[in-house]
């Protein structure tokens, strides 16, 4: 198999409510990509695209719409998606333009503008559903998330205060990021615990917030990525995993997709031990409960154990496994397929000792990112090494 | 490169206007259904990726690819939608199978184009939103301006747009899941209701309901399984500005890029020689000889010409559209790219009926994604 290495990346700002348009964020994100490697658009042989639904930005064929902010005029192009798991399968897109053989250079752009949807993109999440057996009882998705949330607590006897411990964590990584929307620095459990209920079991502080902005990553192959830059970081495995749509059919306890989606890619990155062999993990975390859930699917920890790793510091930037040094969803923000795009992006710099004030210690040698969308339903991961 | 890949099955459900007792659903199972059957696998145990094409706006569900795996029998198996063309779906199977890491690939694409009432309303939310939409562009008059540049462009002649019709939707009689077959005569098409001037309603396809799954496999795989492997020799895709004020109206770069593209893998120097017909998209007819023009397989003005002189014709040197094209089969959306290439391989195979063409071995399928992009998709397949 061809070599896949990803040589440069770029990410705006997240911020709520962008005053760019979404071919602006993707474009700023894109040439920022560029120039972190010294590429411009004339050495890209094609462009691949994640953003989520359509009925963000109420623009149908979005990617058609966003393809020149991308870079994309006059190049093969396509996009790819997943719903929320959109933001970790752009690379994976990218991943295979290269590895087929078919390209040397790709562009790799996950672009979200939520703040068009006015009062709030939660009322977009309406049209996800089953339009006979679902639309009818009017779901969102805090709703939905919460049964999830509930289930989750139940089965293994979880309590609010271990949850609530990963937004602190993340939100206070945050802090460290200059793109990010929600980091605080003094934030504590008690915050959390206090702020508004949403739908129970879910408070307002352990969800990620709507916003706007973009990522982008340059890939190449090997014998181009070498003549390129000293410090490549390889993609090493990638997997990703469907669900059946028939949510309400299926154990909300466990994430069972999410786990094939990453025996998929540790398969393909020769990964025996992933506890041992994984040094930095970014798992998707739009709500506190879904990064712990994540961990145990990603087989990164027991069932119903990942509260007690994050009690224990291990998933602390300083732990032995940190998780989400970035700040995640939760601490940076979350524009649904950029804030995925973010995930490997950080994990790029992180490998390449990159991260500024929130690199973490030692010299970690490989790092996992995932994503996870539609109705509670799919997975995807990428595995980066140096 | 890795090994060559092939079209190992295919299966479809349709080609209807309405199609009010099946739900989307059935006729995507319907489809997979005979796919697998005709290439002899099991979804479950042998197909080891699916890719599906599909739009949200089409479906009137955001998120669409939450509802694919179910019917496709691909639950808990890796599984993507690409936004595009069946074409643009039948680029990214080709690429997963030249990774190495895949031997089997499923791809499906369908159009349930009568569940939208107002789809002219739904494709201009297509247009920029800022530069475009505000001018109240109905869809099919940005066509009309098209056709009316590449008429003036090229002297193409409007008659000779009129005898695409013609000649597709006669095409259509020999083709039994073809809807909207007829016999026109050149007047009978002009005759007829204006759309956009000078584009007439005659000259627009109709939208059709149907589902198209392929089953795709390498080399060392397809030739195990298949006594009949239709090889993708070269595969190209392609955009061009999404916005109205800045693309060239007379000309489809985005198929020229992806002509050549598809022609530099399949090792094509001159294609009017080397192909020996094409299905293109039709949506409008003058857009089939701008196509063919964009292909390369006439010079510029010369495709009008050819085409009243008989040589797209089923017993011309380059037929073109035998199946009835969109214009006789229907716009099936999303699928329209697939639809093309199924009668490539339906022909390739040998298997396409009273409309069989004689002696060939390569074939090129051709889509666009209609107005307002400038997207598209070309596939060069061979035997």
């Amino acid at each position: 198999m061809r070599k896949v290495a990803v040589v440069g990346a770029g990410m705006t700002k997240f911020v709520r409510r962008a005053l760019e348009t979404g071919k602006e964020l993707a474009w700023q994100a894109s040439s920022m990509a560029l120039d972190s490697c010294e590429l411009t658009m004339d050495d890209i042989e094609a462009v691949c695209l994640g953003t989520a639904p359509d009925a963000f930005d109420g623009v149908h064929m979005n990617g058609e719409y966003l393809s020149d902010g991308a870079g994309a005029f006059r190049k093969p192009y396509m996009r790819s998606y997943v719903g929320g798991g959109t933001g970790v399968f752009a690379p994976i897109q990218g991943w295979y333009h290269v590895a087929s053989g078919m390209f040397d250079l790709v562009l790799v752009v996950a672009e979200e503008k939520m703040s068009s949807y006015y009062p709030h993109a939660q009322g977009a999440f309406l049209t996800i559903f089953d339009h006979t057996t679902e639309r009818p009882l009017k779901p969102n998705l805090l709703w939905i998330f919460a049964l999830e949330m509930n289930r989750y607590m139940q089965t293994y006897g979880i309590s609010k205060e271990d949850i609530a411990r990963v937004a602190v964590k993340n939100k206070r990584n945050a802090a460290d990021h200059p793109s990010a929307l929600l980091g605080d620095a003094d934030i504590t459990i008690e915050d959390v615990l206090n702020s508004e209920v949403l739908a129970w079991p879910v408070n307002r502080l352990d969800v990620s917030p709507v916003s706007d902005g973009a990522v982008a990553l340059v890939l190449a192959s090997e014998h181009v990525a070498k003549r390129l830059t000293d410090k490549p970081v390889w993609i090493e495995g990638v997997g990703w995993n469907l669900d059946t749509a028939y949510w309400t059919n299926r154990d909300l306890a466990y994430p069972r997709y999410v786990e094939y989606a990453a025996r998929m890619a540790y398969d393909m990155a020769g990964i025996k031990e992933p506890r041992k062999q994984i040094h930095i993990v970014e798992p998707y975390d739009p709500f506190d409960y879904k990064e712990l859930h994540h961990l145990e699917g990603l087989q990164l920890a027991d069932r119903g154990q990942a509260p007690q790793l994050v009690a224990d510091g291990v998933t602390s930037r300083d732990g032995d496994m940190p998780v989400c040094p970035s700040g995640g969803l939760l601490g940076v923000g979350n524009p649904i397929a950029a804030a995925g795009l973010m995930k490997v992006a950080e994990l790029f710099w992180q490998l390449r000792g990159e991260a500024g004030k929130r690199q973490v210690p030692g010299t970690p040698k490989r790092g996992l990112a995932q994503a996870w969308g539609d109705l509670m339903q799919v997975g995807t991961v990428v595995i980066l090494g140096r | 490169m890795n090994d060559r890949v092939a079209i190992i099955g295919v299966g479809w459900s349709g080609f209807r206007p309405v199609s009010p007792e099946y739900s989307y659903k059935e006729i995507m199972y319907e489809a997979a259904k005979r796919a697998y059957h005709d290439a002899g696998v099991d979804p479950r145990k042998d197909i080891e990726n699916f890719v599906t094409v599909a739009e949200d706006f089409h479906e009137g569900t955001s998120i669409f690819d939450e509802y694919t795996p179910d019917q496709l029998g691909a639950v808990l198996k890796p599984m993507h939608t690409i936004s595009g063309d069946g074409l643009h779906g039948l680029a990214t199977a080709y690429m997963l199978i030249k990774t190495g890491q895949f031997s089997i690939v499923a791809l499906e694409g369908h159009s349930k184009a009568s569940n939208a009432l107002t789809h002219d309303g739904i494709t201009a939310y297509a247009q920029d939103p800022v530069l475009n939409r505000p001018l109240r562009l109905n869809t099919h008059f940005v066509a009309g301006m098209e056709m009316n540049r590449y008429l003036y462009e090229t002297g193409t002649s409007h008659e000779q747009c009129a005898q695409v019709v013609v000649k597709n939707r006669h095409n259509a009689f020999d083709n039994p899941s073809a809807p909207y077959a007829a016999d026109f005569s050149i007047e009978d098409v002009l005759s007829g209701p204006p759309l956009a001037e000078p584009l007439g309603m005659r000259e627009a396809a109709d939208h059709a309901d149907g589902a198209i799954v392929m089953v795709l496999a390498s080399e060392k795989v397809a030739s195990s399984i298949t006594d009949v492997p239709v090889w993708i020799l070269g595969v190209g895709w392609s955009n061009d500005s999404p916005g109205l004020e800045h693309r060239d109206w007379s000309s489809m770069g985005f198929i020229q890029d992806s002509a050549r593209m598809a022609y530099r893998q399949a090792g094509i120097q001159d294609a009017a020689l080397a192909i020996d017909f094409a299905e293109v998209t039709d949506i409008y007819a003058y857009k089939e000889l701008q196509t063919l023009e964009a292909l390369g397989i006439f010079r510029p003005g010369e495709a009008g010409p050819a085409t009243e002189d008989g040589i797209t014709q089923p017993y011309g040197s380059f037929p073109v559209n035998v199946s009835g094209g969109c214009l006789g089969t229907g716009n099936l959306l999303d699928a329209n790219g697939l639809a093309r290439a199924l009668e490539v391989v339906l022909q390739l195979r040998g298997e396409a009926g009273p409309r069989q063409l004689d002696e060939i071995s390569i074939g090129l399928a051709q889509s666009w994604r209609g107005v307002p992009t400038a997207s598209g998709a070309v596939a060069v397949l061979g035997i």
